[in-house]
């Protein structure tokens, strides 16, 4: 009836879970009834869970990233405190068992579940507004790939109550996440987190790849777009070239650990060297797909608060371009210690370096868009400076570590951790936190407040060099990556001062909430009435803010990369009242995505605990959902005109109540 | 200037590492040839790379601070958006860099090819590893003794380690040495390396492999030639012994924080067994060739 699924499974006997369990619950509790005493059900699932508005959407993957973000960091201090105490013979006070759970919830919850859904509410949120859409090309899919997303993220955080997580490494090499050497549920809530999110992820792909090349308003060629926007478009180009190879190798791993198949198996024929070869041919594009949108994000802010052109438009498209054809010729510099030959080796190692190349040409345009310009330190700036020293550091050292011949002792060593954390934190991090700065005002209508913006930047920068420059040091004397304790104590220093590093982090995550609270505070203070408040360049700051639901009571019509800054210096800040308004076609919110998304949490957990009749139930259930849905012709409606210029007249009164 | 206080933190690195000077540092200061190659690769590779980190982090901060929005002494062309002249020198200079790296990448994975044979006027020595669940097993065929979690060689010998796996994925790596290879079921990889001074070494897997994986690790001791000598002696008298069917079963099973062992009268096929005892099954495997032609060399499978 129940599967595998035991009232042992439940670890009642381990105190840290029990507490995070009853935080969890009465977390819960609390939410359920504030929205019960304010009686906000109805509001938020017409406005919110059912919305396939790509704002509302956004904003939604930005608040779960966050969420995610703490729990994801909650895995990083306890790593790093045991870490700080397990030296020269002490045991810390993390067991192997759990050590080992932790940091392979790390892993796959900075990726899958911080990273990117800041990158893709980040997509969500600008994308449309930038090229002059209304929507996205496929709204409904769009909010069927959030709620899969949070199915993954509900999966994984099941197994922190029920059951356990992986012991394997985010990567789940085979053949340690095999039946034979894992034969707990760990791997399988793995497993199934990640396919049923990374089918949402790649349905993202694809509509933004749509939305992109097929939704752009008049005038707006391919080399039109805004940086973001052209970066955007590489990223869902390579989510739906790589995300598909994921989903096949952890189907074959799936098919070994279910129905007993020898894909990775190490007898049999099955070849685990296989697996590392798919799992990198999705892993080293995902980096991309990560990096490249906060390389969008970098050249916006610094073309604003410079308050001049980009230097080198073409350019950075053609070094995007490049980059994201080379990402696809790399996966091979993840284990040059496999024992390839030197010709295998040599070449992955060149094709990685080549990419150092064009991503020095934009570090370069990045600086000569500052040169000559008025730059103001404004948050988001600060983000982009930090970036571009921090990243620089890390790309120095992937190049290191690209050379196979330095590898050999530097692969699976702290360097790696320090290599990829300084890359990730310094870009996709700092990026996301200046996207997340720098279009806030966009999604709510007020802006941030900059003083705690900036302390955050601060713990940031500096708890991130205390906390992972000790890394490389330590990788010098020959420390290892995942150990839960260690023999050699003269390591322990450095891992303290890495600890430090870690709680000035923390500090910086501290700042950032505290930064939500004073900015809603004081939103009138912070109130942006003009829907442009940095004086920006690209469109999505033509429209109100937070932008109407319908984007652009009419879809403007662009003549360079510049428009809409070319416009304001010709005609200066007052917005063209347009006389006449049209009826806008728009999609009508849909239950069957979250519905769906329920049910795929339900089926994923029945996979897991091997209740077949409740997959089944499920699998069936998904499927209704969804043709309910195909069926369903009342998906669309029209705004009238007069509500349309009700909404905007409320938007030019304000405007002139300011003038 | 805020910015400064950025790079401050850049400042304090070579400050912490004077501080830990005292410390044993496995890769600054390598015990054998392959490691003090890579050693000198190391910081080839960082020189050049700092030519084009340091003018970066340079303009950053100069760049950010002269044209702060308040400083009106400073040129603002606000439309000034392209120079064939910079553009070339910002593909140039990386292009030159790269070019220079790719050169050395392309010798240095020849030269330091795992797989390479160690060239020295005396014989290699033939040393077998099996990472096994959670310890490592060395195997010495010309011997015919074998050890656990403690391998000892000569000075200036040069020694094929041939690494597989009776589990996972392992990765055999002694830092003070040099390079690290990946051990694995049913596949024969292969890392040559030597010891150029006598000493202990640590050595681990370091790749993650389950509950016992940080405390799978072992003594490499590098001796006089006597020294080894008296060692083999040492380990040959020990009652223990060693065959596939028999105590090598009951060594695989899991164990963590395992002590060194000494086995004597270890049977020739062992390691072949263990590389061939994961090819059942598909029809191919077969006990009839010779070592190198039935066992699936990594190499060959990428």
């Amino acid at each position: 009836m129940f599967g595998k699924l035991g009232l042992d499974d439940i670890p009642y006997h381990e105190p840290i879970l029990v507490v995070t369990a009853i935080v969890m619950m009465l977390g819960g509790l609390a939410i359920v009834g504030l929205l019960t005493y304010f009686k906000k059900w109805k509001w938020l699932w017409t406005e919110w869970i059912t919305s396939i508005d790509h704002k509302k959407l956004g904003i939604m993957y930005f608040l779960v990233a966050l969420v995610m973000l703490l729990r994801g960091f909650s895995d990083a201090i306890m790593m790093r405190t045991q870490q700080a105490m397990a030296a020269g013979g002490a045991e810390g006070y993390l067991p192997p068992e759990h050590y080992d759970q932790i940091f392979t919830a790390h892993g796959v919850i900075m990726i899958f579940f911080v990273a990117m859904p800041m990158v893709i509410g980040l997509m969500n949120l600008v994308v449309p507004l930038q090229i002059g859409a209304r929507d996205v090309a496929f709204p409904f899919m769009n909010n069927l790939s959030f709620w899969l997303f949070v199915a993954g993220v509900a999966l994984t955080m099941i197994s922190l109550l029920i059951g356990e997580y992986g012991k394997t490494g985010w990567l789940a090499y085979a053949p340690l996440s095999g039946i034979q050497y894992s034969p707990g549920v760990g791997v399988d809530y793995w497993i199934w987190g990640l396919q049923i999110s990374g089918i949402g992820t790649t349905l993202t792909g694809i509509n933004f790849f749509v939305t992109i090349l097929k939704m752009r308003t008049k005038g707006m060629t391919m080399f039109r777009m805004p940086i973001f926007t052209w970066t955007s478009l590489c990223a869902n180009i390579l989510i739906i070239a790589s995300f598909p190879i994921l989903t096949a190798t952890i189907a074959l791993l799936t098919l070994d650990r279910y129905l007993g198949t020898h894909f990775f198996t190490n007898d049999m024929g099955g070849n685990m060297m296989m697996y590392v070869n798919l799992i990198w041919a999705w892993g080293h594009p995902e980096v991309y797909i990560l990096i490249l949108p906060a390389f969008g994000v970098f050249s916006e802010v610094i073309a604003t608060f410079a308050k001049k052109r980009l230097f080198g438009y073409n350019t950075m498209v053609w070094a995007t371009a490049c980059i994201t054809i080379l990402s696809f010729l790399v996966w091979l510099h993840h284990f040059f210690t496999m024992g390839a030959g030197a010709n295998v080796n040599a070449f992955f190692g060149i094709a990685t370096m080549i990419i150092a190349i064009p991503t020095g040409v934009k570090i370069f345009n990045w600086l000569f868009t500052m040169y000559r310009g008025r730059l103001q330190f404004t948050s988001p700036v600060l983000w982009t400076l930090g970036f571009i020293i921090t990243f620089t550091i890390g790309g120095m050292t992937g190049v290191m570590l690209a050379v196979p011949g330095a590898n050999f002792v530097l692969h699976n060593s702290l360097f790696v951790i320090a290599h990829f954390h300084n890359v990730i934190i310094g870009g996709v991090v700092f990026g996301m936190l200046a996207g997340l700065t720098y279009w806030f005002p966009k999604a709510f209508g007020f802006t941030l407040d900059e003083k705690w913006g900036k302390r955050s930047f601060w713990f940031w920068i500096t708890g991130f060099y205390l906390a992972f420059m000790p890394l490389y040091i330590l990788s010098f004397m020959g420390a290892v990556r995942r150990m839960q304790s260690y023999a050699n104590a003269d390591w322990q220093p450095l891992m303290i001062v890495a600890w430090v590093g870690a709680v000035l982090i923390l500090c910086g995550i501290a700042c950032t909430v505290i930064q939500f609270i004073v900015s809603i505070r004081n939103r009138e203070k912070y109130a942006d009435i003009t829907g442009d408040p940095w004086d920006a360049r690209t469109l999505e700051w033509s429209t109100s803010s937070p932008a109407p639901f319908y984007n652009f009571a009419h879809l403007p019509n662009v003549g360079s990369v510049d428009a809409f800054w070319e416009a304001k210096k010709e005609k200066g800040m007052a917005a063209d009242k347009p006389t006449q308004y049209e009826d806008i076609h728009m999609p009508k919110n849909t239950a069957a995505g979250p519905i769906i998304g329920l049910i795929s949490i339900v089926f994923g957990f029945a996979l897991v605990w091997h209740i077949w009749w409740l997959a089944g139930v499920g699998a069936v259930g998904m499927f209704v959902a969804f043709m309910f849905r195909v069926f369903n012709d009342d998906i669309d409606y029209y705004v009238p005109a007069a509500e349309v210029e009700r909404i905007e007249r409320e938007h030019h009164k304000r405007l002139e109540m300011q003038a | 200037m805020r910015m400064k206080k950025n790079l401050g933190w850049l400042g304090i690195l070579p400050l912490i590492a004077v501080l830990l000077s005292g410390c044993d540092w496995a890769l600054v200061d390598p015990k054998g040839q392959i490691g003090i190659e890579q050693k000198s690769l190391i910081i080839t590779a960082f020189w050049l790379m700092m030519i084009v980190v340091i003018p970066v982090i340079v303009m950053t901060v100069v760049f950010a601070w002269k044209y702060r929005h308040s400083n009106h002494a400073a040129k603002y062309m606000p439309d000034w958006a392209h120079s064939n002249k910079i553009e070339a020198v910002v593909w140039l200079i990386p292009c030159i860099i790269i070019l220079f790296l790719g050169i050395i990448t392309w010798k240095t994975s020849h030269s330091l090819d795992p797989h390479k044979p160690i060239e020295s006027d005396v014989e290699t020595m033939e040393v077998q590893v099996v990472a096994l669940d959670w310890k490592w097993l060395f195997i010495y065929p010309e011997q015919g003794i074998a050890t656990v979690n403690e391998v000892a060689m000569p000075v200036d010998v040069p020694v094929h380690f041939s690494v597989t796996s009776a589990s996972v994925m392992n990765s055999f790596f002694i830092p003070t040495l040099g390079s690290q290879i990946y051990a694995m079921a049913g596949m024969d990889n292969d890392v040559y390396l030597v010891a150029n001074e006598a000493g202990v070494y640590d050595g681990k897997s370091s790749n993650y492999s389950g509950k016992g994986f940080s405390e799978m690790t072992f003594d490499a001791h590098a001796m006089s030639q006597d020294d080894f000598d008296a060692w083999v002696d040492k380990v040959g008298q020990s009652s223990e012994t060693l065959s596939y069917e028999g105590s090598y079963q009951e060594l695989a099973e899991p164990s963590t924080d395992h002590p060194v062992e000494y086995f004597s009268d270890v049977t020739s096929d062992l390691y072949r067994d263990i590389v061939e005892g994961f090819h059942g099954g598909n029809g191919e495997s077969g006990h009839d060739g010779g070592h190198g032609e039935t066992s699936m060399s990594a190499e060959a499978a990428e």
